[in-house]
């Protein structure tokens, strides 16, 4: 069990002061998998997504019961920087920080201890190239981040995200502000991660899920109804609720 | 209006009153009589508002030039001599403005750090309710009448001062300071306050996304965010600190010499108007010379004002 799943959760329940958003969810992370999580709006899956890194605990009505295994280890052994630094997110909407394109991504490695320069740099290089944006920005380093397109934005909010080295990496409907030509640069760039990488993918696109993902979760209402390899889950669903979404009879 | 409800049919089939008529009267009257009359009356104000800081700025600009008449505007400007009754009389306006500045800068060297500190621990530390406790307290503070704060600073702070430093007497600039410093702090409190809280949500996201430290993520991140608009709280600070009299009047022992210590009693612009004009002539060059510290004041206000708007709109972009 050990090795084999990356993330796995046991009777996951989450609050938000007394709503009850997340209901017994039991749900595995493979190595190297693409796990898309598909669902109306508000049925958890944000919630779920920032369960797992712990974010949800900014707000200050929340909280959980039920176990988060990292790697086998539960994550609340972990300290919450060291967590979110192998568990990275990737927001809706592109949430570069008001400094240069360089900065954006040598942000993370700095806080992480590591102030030499070289190495910052070269990081802050070989980030960028996996998120597949360093020939377009490599001449323009210096320049403050907001200049960049949605997309190219969103590509920095990925290399930076790698740039600290993470595990698993969660995407919150990140593609949802796009246009299609670079959502599918973002989409090339996940491909390639996955040699890496565990993702999950939280999308208000089922196509997208289905064009992405191996495997796929069904959230309604704070349920895990169906989780299968995508395929499966797309064409054969086992659950009615699952068909009538997937065929967008609702949501 | 509302008897009328239950004939509701009824009054359909009523020819019209002169009581049916009202409301589209009234309607057609405040359309053409009722809007101008608004407009015009926020019209009045707003250039009533612009009229009397113009008319202000000439009613000091010429008492103060009527001194340069008779008495040399670089002797007014650079003389090192306040003796407004000697024979010739002195008004060098240098001990006043080295004194406006000794009890300023001290009272924003106090006042900055502990201001800023409060903000970043309502706006980013404090648990909500104690949140809320320390807004109203803050509130509160601000409210409290400088007279009273004067009377605390003779009656506890200058003992207290004198004795701590060995003094002859606790009237010094030192105790304005600290008594200024605790008047400006709500205003940098709340505006500095105000920049932290309105850093975007997705900032303070990403960085905790990225696994820094609150500490990391408020120091490299919102803090610079929010620079401009703490500036702007601590340069609207100082414009309360330069522009406060009563207190300074109160404690800092009304010497118009020049200050060489902030543990030394020295006498502010502020209080030198406010001591002096009671005891002047109108129309006599000391009145006038009164005006034109007044004039001094004025300006540098103004340029403060000035500098920490351009601060605040630089936040808002």
């Amino acid at each position: 069990m050990v090795n084999e799943t990356v993330i796995k959760t046991v009777n996951l329940d989450c609050f938000f002061g007394t709503q009850h958003v997340l209901k017994n969810i039991n749900l595995e992370v493979l190595p190297h998998e693409i796990l898309g999580i598909i669902g109306p709006a508000n049925s958890g899956k944000t919630t779920f997504l920032r369960a797992l890194n712990r974010l949800n605990y900014l707000h200050r009505t929340y909280s959980q019961t039920g176990e988060i295994f990292l790697d086998g280890r539960e994550i609340h052994q972990l300290t919450d920087n060291l967590l979110r630094k192998k568990i990275g997110i990737i927001f809706a909407l592109p949430q570069v920080l008001p400094v240069s394109i360089f900065d954006n991504v040598a942000y993370g490695p700095k806080v992480h201890g590591i102030t030499n320069r070289q190495a910052v740099s070269q990081l802050v290089e070989e980030a960028l190239k996996r998120a597949y944006l360093w020939e377009e920005v490599k001449d323009r380093l210096p320049e403050p981040a907001v200049r960049l397109s949605g997309g190219q934005q969103q590509r920095l909010c990925i290399a930076r995200t790698l740039a600290v080295e993470p595990e698993v990496i969660l995407y919150d409907e990140h593609c949802s502000g796009l246009d299609p030509i670079s959502t599918a640069k973002v989409e090339d760039a996940m491909q390639q991660l996955k040699a890496h990488y565990a993702q999950i993918l939280v999308t208000n696109n089922t196509k997208q899920a289905s064009r992405v993902s191996d495997r796929c979760a069904f959230f309604l209402m704070g349920e895990l109804v169906e989780i299968g390899p995508t395929h499966d889950l797309f064409t054969n669903p086992r659950d009615k609720r699952t068909d009538d979404y997937i065929t967008g009879r609702f949501g | 209006m509302p008897e009328n409800s239950h004939e509701s049919v009824a009054s359909h089939t009523v020819p019209h009153g002169p009581e049916a008529d009202r409301p589209t009267f009234w309607t057609r009257t405040r359309r053409r009589i009722g809007e101008p009359v608004v407009e015009a009356c926020i019209r009045l104000s707003g250039l009533a508002v612009v009229a009397f800081v113009f008319l202000i700025f000439l009613f000091l600009l010429k008492d103060s030039l009527s001194l340069f008449r008779e008495y040399p505007l670089g002797q007014f400007l650079f003389g090192t001599q306040w003796l407004p009754i000697s024979d010739p009389p002195q008004f060098g306006v240098v001990p006043l403005l080295l004194g406006s500045l000794y009890v300023t800068a001290w009272a924003i060297l106090i006042c900055v750090p502990l201001g800023v500190g409060s903000a970043m621990f309502i706006s980013e530390v404090a648990p909500k309710h104690l949140k809320n406790v320390l807004k109203s307290l803050i509130e509160i503070l601000a409210s409290i009448p400088s007279v009273v704060l004067g009377f605390l600073g003779i009656i506890w702070l200058a003992p207290v001062l004198r004795n701590t430093f060995g003094l002859s007497t606790g009237m010094c600039g030192l105790t304005g300071s600290l008594l200024l410093a605790f008047m400006a702090l709500p205003t940098i409190i709340s505006i500095s306050e105000d920049a932290l809280t309105g850093v975007p949500r997705t900032y303070r996201e990403a960085a905790y996304g990225l696994g820094a430290t609150r500490w990391q993520t408020l120091w490299r991140i919102v803090l610079p965010s929010a620079s401009s608009g703490i500036l702007a709280a601590v340069m609207l600070g100082i414009g309360r600190v330069v522009g406060e009299t009563m207190v300074v009047l109160m404690v800092t022992g009304n010497a118009p010499v020049m200050p060489r210590s902030i543990l030394q009693p020295l006498r502010t612009l502020t209080a030198t108007i406010a001591g002096e004009m009671g005891e002047t002539v109108g129309g006599s060059e000391h009145y006038f010379a009164l005006f034109a510290v007044g004039l001094v004041l004025f300006a540098i206000t103004f340029a403060i004002n000035f500098v920490a708007d351009l601060f605040l709109r630089r936040a808002r972009k």
